[in-house]
């Protein structure tokens, strides 16, 4: 990341640091080597990769779920050192699916992570309520799952993972199963949810408009297996709202970035062998 | 009020249907050894209704005390089978397995074990209870949704946790469909214990009756283990839905 408007701001902490991290499935080819990744402190990043290339692999590494065989994993807040128990509970994991648990009402299901690292449940759902009406989920707390829309189930899972997590979160593709519609006014949703807390956010997705709305950086998957991802800064003037996508700039940042990920799949193949 | 309309029709049919026994017992002028007339049925429970309900009482306890053993083995089994893989090589399919030998054959050797006495009735019931409950359980545990156990992992949940606030949830409606099979059931399995030999209970009496050719007495004990079981039915289906509450959209 060089010379870039986010770049240009005074020092900046890294929220998520990665070194080095190589993981492969056995008998496979490795998917990720060597690969050094920085996230600044309350960044929204975004990692923008073909499927199959291994983001939600990269996802569960950094969520602790998987054990890296080389490398650290660093998050702000959280213990230092390589990738173990300790990080589990400093990183707000947000499935791609919404994960709701049916037996549990919206109030309960925003409150396990609090629930899990022992604050009282009074006090869990009492920090819960007070979060519900500004991520538009005012009157839900006593619903159940089911009765909820894909969108408003994802907002649950949004704010179950804003309060388990430190001030890290990873947020793997959550939009990709909502209609176009929903979508659209899901992202619009996040912004301005992110741009009031200003977590630090590593979103996965592969659709490239989303990515250049939402971040201030796009980083892409270069090559296969990933040994580096390439940053795009997005310097869009915040705070952004969808009218940004018809932006001028927004589409010479779209074409730039396509034209990155045009070179990657047209360079890729050749170095794949 | 909801509840009379939604049932009103199993309610006029079960009287349609009583209404043509009694008839047809009349008209046809069947012999009360072979069909008795309901009126008659309902003679008999009058009748002996003090002797009657004191064999009620001591099949119902042999049924629920069955039951609570087979609550307890079987929660106990499928927790076992659920946190060991060996056990689910192991246990499991034979678990599954052996419900291929007859319960009935088996039956007697409850008696050449736990006697005459309540024991072997209790035993007898847990051997046709048992399973629907293991089982149902077990898959339960299994059926748990990976990805949410994952979640919670990832927010630092530990093993105990993740049994309480995702295993046991998750395997709770499950459990309610082996609970509900098992105690449909339990009847039976207690009727047919006291009738490889016993003093009292409903199926000593139905048997008894029987004997003795009085239609009437076997169809009032009939009756009586009927409504038992359905009783027992509408009590787990009464608990679950206290446990389940409003959290499915069933």
């Amino acid at each position: 990341m060089s010379g870039g408007h986010a770049a240009a701001d005074p020092p900046l902490h890294a929220g998520l640091s990665v070194q080095g991290l190589t993981y492969g499935f056995e008998g496979e080819e490795p998917l990720f080597k060597g690969l050094d990744l920085e996230v600044p402190e309350g960044q929204f990043v975004s990692i923008v990769a073909a499927s199959g290339m291994g983001k939600t692999t990269l996802f569960r590494l950094l969520a602790g779920l998987l054990q890296p065989e080389s490398g650290t994993i660093k998050a702000a807040g959280a213990v230092q050192g390589q990738l173990g128990q300790g990080v589990h509970g400093a990183i707000g994991y947000m499935p791609q699916r919404d994960c709701l648990m049916p037996w549990r009402t919206v109030l309960d299901n925003a409150a396990i992570g609090l629930e899990l690292a022992g604050v009282p449940k009074r006090e869990a759902r009492r920090r819960v309520r007070e979060l519900l009406p500004e991520l538009g989920l005012a009157g839900t707390d006593a619903k159940y799952p089911h009765e909820l829309s894909g969108g408003m189930r994802q907002r649950v899972s949004f704010l179950r993972s804003l309060l388990a997590g430190g001030d890290l979160l990873l947020l793997d593709e959550p939009f990709s199963a909502l209609d176009a519609m929903t979508r659209v006014s899901m992202q619009q949703w996040l912004l301005e949810v992110w741009e009031k807390h200003r977590k630090t956010i590593l979103f996965i997705t592969h659709d490239i408009d989303e990515a250049l709305l939402l971040s201030d950086q796009v980083l892409v998957a270069a090559s296969r297996p990933i040994t580096k991802l390439e940053p795009l800064v997005v310097d869009l003037p915040r705070p952004r709202t969808y009218e940004a996508t018809l932006d001028e700039r927004f589409v010479s940042l779209k074409r730039r970035l396509l034209g990155q990920l045009g070179r990657i799949a047209s360079g890729g193949e050749g170095g794949a062998d | 009020m909801k509840l009379v309309k939604d049932n009103l029709p199993i309610l006029l049919f079960i009287l349609l249907l009583a209404a043509a026994w009694e008839l047809s017992t009349r008209i046809f002028h069947i012999p009360s050894y072979i069909i008795p007339r309901l009126s008659d049925v309902f003679a008999a429970l009058g009748h002996h209704a003090a002797l009657l309900s004191k064999h009620f009482a001591l099949t119902l306890w042999e049924a629920l005390l069955g039951l609570a053993f087979s609550v307890v083995f079987g929660v106990l089994s499928a927790v076992w089978i659920d946190s060991s893989s060996l056990a689910r090589k192991t246990i499991y399919p034979l678990i599954v397995a052996s419900q291929t030998v007859p319960i009935i054959a088996l039956s007697p050797i409850m008696v050449m074990w736990f006697g005459y006495e309540m024991g072997s009735k209790v035993a007898v019931v847990i051997l046709f209870t048992f399973f629907p409950v293991a089982v149902n359980t077990a898959d339960g545990f299994r059926m748990a949704d990976r990805e949410i156990g994952e979640l919670l992992r990832s927010m630092g949940a530990g093993k105990a946790q993740l049994f309480l606030k995702w295993k046991i949830p998750s395997a709770l409606p499950s459990f309610f469909t082996g609970l509900k099979m098992a105690a449909a059931i339990s009847v039976g399995g207690a009727t047919l214990g006291e009738w490889l030999g016993g003093e009292s209970g409903l199926g000593v009496y139905t048997k008894r009756a029987a004997n003795m050719l009085r239609g009437d007495d076997v169809f009032a004990g009939v009756l009586l283990l009927s409504l038992m079981g359905v009783a027992l039915f509408v009590a787990a289906q009464f608990i679950e839905r206290l446990v389940l509450g409003r959290r499915q959209a069933r």
